[in-house]
């Protein structure tokens, strides 16, 4: 029986954070009685998260810096609301140990481990020198000071290693360096890039192993002295250092393993008196495995942990803040069935994952598969360039990994995820690889397998999307029509051309024609393919259809000449083109189009330049990245539309090419 | 208003066998709509496309609003002459930009859109429905001018001039019916996508808006050959007639068009600012479905016209919601007369069944006085053998009360609209408002006949005056001769009175599938409506 008097219940909690841990956060606090405070950057005024708080606080800006990283303005709408603790979600001020301080000294609780707990593990190189000291295996590794000998260091470290900023995260202030390549270089972008992002320049060495998995232990400790770990999740499947997919339990983790991982986690936590959750990140590699580091948060990837232990994280956080003990033990512990994570993101798979900004102009998540969709969006919400281009966590369940590897599949096909460059084809295919089914999931496993990073339609999922399109296109026509809308749809008494219309899918394009019968069916040509197709039903939403014997529904929406449908097929974005081209739209052969919005800050290439394929023309700055634009095939530069330091949005025509 | 309650079986063998006449009558005008959609046959389609020209129906379709309904007028206009089906010539109605007009062109396919006399009678026409209904007008212009072969260059020029009663001194009415619409406020509208030369550059010239193709409009008084045949200059066709010399320096031509689809894109753009507002009051009824199914339109009317039906049963498969409120259904049975709607416009319907008789032809008189009143366009469903002869029904004033009906349908001013259901004989077809009558549309069915009477009746009337002349001159009545005359004028009258014969004469505004009624006439109300709906209570006096 816990001691009544020493808990303290918590009445109103602010939420340090943004998006879809915002609303998770909120979605447990609500269920425990908890009401809960949202504070917010100007971009974020009308998104969900904001919405669904009791009470919404305004930062004032737009930038990270002036908005949720500002601890002062943050601990300000805490006495402006009264709120009684705060929880940082995980990125922003969740790992930073003075914030964590001035909360507690504000007299609020802090839902998360201690300032003390934080700093000590906080600093990697720190937090390294530590697991030496209780005898984890640490890979070497070297800071890097004023005058270091560089080479002398890498000759420790051995080759392939990686630069790695002290405060890093999110793959930011990392460089990979090959041997003969040049350290100095990754050394000065590292140290430049972690001053920009984190405001510490300092960088260490370390070996980089080439075939690792990442496997990472949660654990969770209560003030009343009790620790325990939550088992393992693998994180291998990586791009650009980030985590796309994980999973728990690990495929590569057994018993033993486990128990050996779990126990060297704990021996941390006592050490340091760790509180609420963490995390200790494992490279694993055979039957050896090294520390990485700590992370005194809640993880992006909690939930799957949560899906095979049953419990509540955020719950138990609070819980411990509120003085609670965890009231169970390790024993008590087990792992039920297996859980697999993905992550959407607004990201070019096809262009080096590269984000890209824009409005999700339709989200539906897909309800057959039971599956726990963590999202910060809603059909309508702008990605925007100054934080993270995760759309949504998409998480599974099933008895075995084959199974929730499939279901996950499945859901992230028919979820509806338009208007944005997104990932999911790449997440899909993924999950289909058979290396990935098989467990053969190291952190390189992007480059090694390569699994397809646009999904290739079938000529009928083509065809039916076409169809769909352009009977719903012809509906919403004849209800618009201001005269004769009474009467059949492209009705003739004499023979005439058929009706048309051209569209654009990928690199595609593809006429179809079409003539409404005297029973209401069309007859739809395309190419060499002739159907017959009946409406069924059709509203603002879709249209239901039969298709020679062959029923399906497609929901569609249209954002000026682009298509969004999602049928059987999933989504399919198709561009109708003019009826009339008047050579003003990206929708001329050869344009060169910004693939997000940004800004440009070179152009390379001068009117009548002949280029060759692969030639860089612009670079565009844009999600506080550089984007090369390059020519998709050679050709000769026919017009150019910017000029370095023009702001362009996302389609935007840049220049364009004719073939020579 | 009542729901009309259909009779008609359709398990019966009779209509049955009516519906398989209707089919094979349409099977057969398909045949000809296809020979008519072939222009100039497929060589001077090809031809056309080497050049980047695309065939007049393709450009009809693209400046047409996508989906939209297009009406063509007259499409089997010259059928059975030395003209290509269709006249080389399309008139019809259409929407651009959410604005019906007329659009009308030439097919440069056929004879290099040259003039003929039918397709001069289809533009009048088309120029005539603008007028009526007030819809803009729109032509795209691409004609060699008028075809000096003349018949088509199939005829003996010295039985041609026999023949001939047109005149040179009688043309150009045209140009004048052009400006007259510009006058009346209805905008003129040219797309000039080839030559149109000598009296064709008066098609553009007196347009409200031109627009030309760079490379393609050569518009000019006279062309090279007549410049060098009337000054002796050696003319560049380009510089004397191009579209950039017309649109940068002679002022003719308003917008230069890159290429046809340009224009095209052009013109839908024209038609976009002209502010279009219709001056009929719309539909004001609900515009549900007739209850009964169109389809069964096609098994209603016996191939042979003889063969009685009652229009009613037309008229629950076209009316709105099948409704209809009859007006003296006790009084002259013979005409139907009543109220309802189609696509939400009312309309007064007048519908034979049987001759017209003085009571009917009186009732027809009050009922057309009544929608002029109250500004109600009138629907007239002619199945009429003519009004009563006899006797009996002279001394009861049938000459008299028939022209009543005429009076009152000729000075009538809300819209009519004619259908040839069945027969439309004699005079009937003038009390019915036929297409002399200032109708504003009259269309005909595949199985219909348009006569001054039967062909036996006529036959049989010519066979007892040629008699009576023999018998007052004296002379043998040649019995065999008479026969084998009376035949083939029987056969002939037989052949002129077909729908088909007055469809290609362009005396009505086309045959149309029965099926296709309702739209036909919502199309119709609605052109109408693009004009005042205005009745009157002036009529030609009354012999009471």
């Amino acid at each position: 029986m816990a001691d009544v008097a020493a808990i303290q219940p918590i009445r109103r909690l602010l939420i340090a954070n943004r998006g879809e841990i915002a609303r998770r956060i909120q979605r447990t606090a609500h269920e425990m009685g908890i009401d809960t405070v949202a504070v917010y950057a100007d971009g974020d005024v009308s998104a969900p998260f904001v919405r669904e708080a009791d009470i919404a606080i305004a930062l004032k800006g737009n930038l990270p810096a002036e908005t949720y990283l500002d601890a002062a303005k943050v601990l300000k709408a805490c006495g402006r609301t009264g709120a009684d603790a705060v929880h940082p979600g995980y990125g922003f001020l969740s790992e930073n140990a003075s914030f964590a301080r001035s909360v507690t000294r504000a007299g609020l609780r802090w839902i998360g481990p201690s300032s003390d707990a934080i700093a000590a593990v906080g600093d990697k190189l720190a937090a390294k020198a530590l697991m030496e000291e209780l005898g984890v295996p640490t890979l070497p590794a070297l800071e890097v000071k004023e005058g270091s000998d560089l080479a002398a260091a890498a000759r420790e470290t051995g080759f392939p290693l990686l630069v790695k900023a002290a405060a890093g995260g999110g793959g930011r202030g990392m460089r990979i360096v090959q041997e003969g390549e040049d350290i100095a270089e990754a050394v000065a972008s590292a140290t430049r890039e972690s001053l920009a992002a984190f405001g510490d320049g300092t960088v260490f060495l370390e070996r980089w192993l080439t075939k690792p998995r990442h496997v990472e232990v949660q654990i969770l400790g209560d003030n009343h002295g009790n620790v325990v770990y939550l088992f393992e999740r693998e994180c291998s499947i990586q791009r650009r250092h980030q985590k796309i997919i994980e999973e728990a339990p690990s495929p590569a983790v057994d018993a033993k393993m486990r128990a050996r991982m779990g126990e060297a986690a704990l021996t941390v936590a006592r050490r340091i008196g760790y509180t609420s959750a963490g995390t200790v990140e494992f490279l694993l590699d055979g039957d050896d495995f090294w520390f990485l580091e700590v992370n005194t948060r809640l993880q992006v990837e909690h939930p799957v942990t949560e899906a095979i232990t049953g419990l509540d994280m955020v719950r138990e956080q609070i819980r411990i803040a509120e003085g609670e003990p965890l009231g169970y033990a390790q024993d008590d512990l087990s792992i039920t069935g297996h859980a697999i994570e993905a992550r959407l993101y607004a990201e070019d798979p096809s262009n080096d994952f590269l984000p890209a900004g824009g409005s999700v102009l339709e989200w539906q998540p897909d309800d057959t598969g039971s599956a726990r969709f963590d999202s910060g969006i809603e059909s309508g919400s702008d990605i925007s360039v100054d934080f993270d281009a995760m759309i949504a966590k998409v998480i599974v369940t099933a008895p075995t990994r084959r199974e929730a590897a499939a279901r996950l599949a499945r859901t992230l096909e028919r979820t509806r995820l338009q208007g944005v460059t997104n990932n999911r084809d790449f997440l899909v295919a993924t999950l289909r690889e058979p290396a990935f089914l098989i467990g053969d999931t190291t952190t390189d496993f992007i480059e090694r397998v390569n699994p397809g990073r646009r999904r290739k339609l079938s000529m009928s999922e083509n065809h039916d999307a076409l169809m769909a399109v352009t009977v719903y296109g012809q509906a919403r026509r004849r209800e618009g029509a201001k005269v004769l809308g009474n009467v059949p749809s492209g009705w003739r008494n004499s023979f005439m051309p058929p009706e048309a219309a051209s569209f654009r899918v990928g690199d595609d394009e593809t006429r179809v024609e079409y003539r409404s019968r005297r029973d209401g069916a069309f007859d739809v040509s395309i190419g060499d393919n002739d159907y017959r197709v009946t409406v069924l039903s059709q509203d603002a939403d879709g249209v239901d259809m039969e298709v020679d014997g062959r029923r399906f529904y497609a929901a569609i929406s249209q954002c000026a000449d682009r298509w969004l449908l999602h049928g059987p097929g999933g989504d399919i974005e198709l561009l109708e083109l003019p009826r009339f081209p008047t050579g003003s739209h990206a929708a001329v052969a050869g344009a060169l189009v910004a693939p997000m919005p940004g800004n440009v800050t070179s152009v390379q290439v001068a009117n009548g330049d002949s280029v060759s394929q692969g030639q860089l023309l612009f670079t565009l700055e844009a999600m506080k990245m550089e984007h090369r634009i390059t020519a998709q095939r050679s050709g000769i530069v026919s017009r150019i539309l910017v000029e370095a330091g023009d702001q362009v949005d996302n389609g935007a025509l840049l220049a364009v090419l004719e073939e020579d | 208003m009542a729901v009309l309650e259909s009779r008609l079986d359709v398990r019966s063998s009779a209509y049955r066998e009516n519906r398989e006449r209707m089919l094979e009558a349409l099977a057969r005008l398909d045949e000809l709509y296809g020979e008519a959609a072939q222009g100039g046959g497929e060589e001077a389609m090809a031809r056309l496309r080497s050049r980047d020209k695309m065939p007049l129906r393709e450009r009809i379709s693209l400046v047409l609003d996508r989906d939209s309904p297009f009406l063509e007028i007259s499409p089997l206009a010259a059928w059975r002459s030395n003209y290509a089906v269709g006249s080389g010539f399309i008139v019809g109605i259409g929407v651009i930009e959410n604005t019906e007009c007329v659009i009308l062109g030439h097919d440069p396919s056929v004879r290099a859109g040259a003039f003929n006399q039918f397709n001069s009678k289809k533009l009048m026409r088309g120029l005539e429905i603008a007028r009526q209904n007030r819809l803009p007008y729109v032509q795209f212009v691409e004609s060699a001018g008028a075809d000096l072969r003349g018949e088509g260059g199939r005829s003996d020029p010295e039985a041609s001039i026999r023949r001939e009663i047109t005149h040179f001194a009688e043309s150009g009415r045209l140009f004048y019916e052009i400006t007259e619409l510009s006058k009346l406020r209805i905008p003129t509208i040219s797309v000039v996508f080839g030559a149109s030369t000598a009296g064709g550059a008066y098609q553009p010239g007196m347009s409200d808006y031109n627009i030309f193709i760079k490379g393609q409009s050569r518009v000019a008084l006279g062309g090279p050959p007549l410049v060098k045949m009337a000054t002796g200059e050696d003319a560049d066709y380009e510089d004397l007639a191009g579209a950039d010399m017309h649109t940068r320096v002679s002022g003719l031509g308003d917008y230069l068009a890159q290429d046809e689809l340009d224009g095209i894109r052009m013109c839908r753009e024209v038609v976009a600012h002209l502010n279009w507002r219709k001056q009929g009051p719309g539909p004001t009824m609900p515009a549900d479905d007739p209850i009964y199914d169109p389809e069964e339109l096609l098994g209603i009317v016996n191939e042979n016209l003889r063969v009685p039906f009652d229009m009613r049963e037309v008229l629950a498969r076209v009316a709105d919601g099948s409704r209809f409120e009859e007006f003296k259904p006790l009084y002259g049975p013979t005409l139907v007369t009543g109220w309802t709607s189609i696509s939400g416009y009312p309309i007064g319907v007048l519908g034979n069944n049987g001759p017209l008789m003085s009571e009917s032809s009186e009732k027809g008189s009050q009922f057309i006085q009544l929608c002029n009143q109250i500004d109600v366009p009138m629907l007239f469903l002619h199945n009429i053998t003519g009004f009563i002869v006899g006797t009996d029904f002279e001394h009861q004033g049938i000459t008299k009360h028939g022209s009543k009906m005429i009076n009152a349908v000729a000075n009538s001013t809300v819209p009519h609209i004619s259908i040839i259901v069945g027969a439309s004989y004699g005079a009937g077809n003038y009390g019915m408002s036929g297409r002399a009558y200032e109708t504003r549309f009259s269309y005909t069915w595949p199985t219909a006949k348009i006569a001054v009477m039967g062909p036996k009746q006529m036959a049989g009337v010519m066979t007892i005056v040629q008699r009576a002349a023999a018998e007052r001159r004296g002379l043998e009545f040649d019995e065999a001769a008479n026969d084998r005359r009376a035949e083939a004028a029987e056969f002939w009258a037989e052949e002129r009175s077909k729908g088909l014969y007055a469809t290609s004469r362009v005396a009505d505004d086309g045959m149309i599938d029965p099926r296709d009624l309702r739209t036909v006439a919502a199309i119709s109300l609605s052109a109408c409506h693009s004009n005042k709906v205005e009745g009157t209570k002036e009529f030609g006096t009354w012999r009471m």
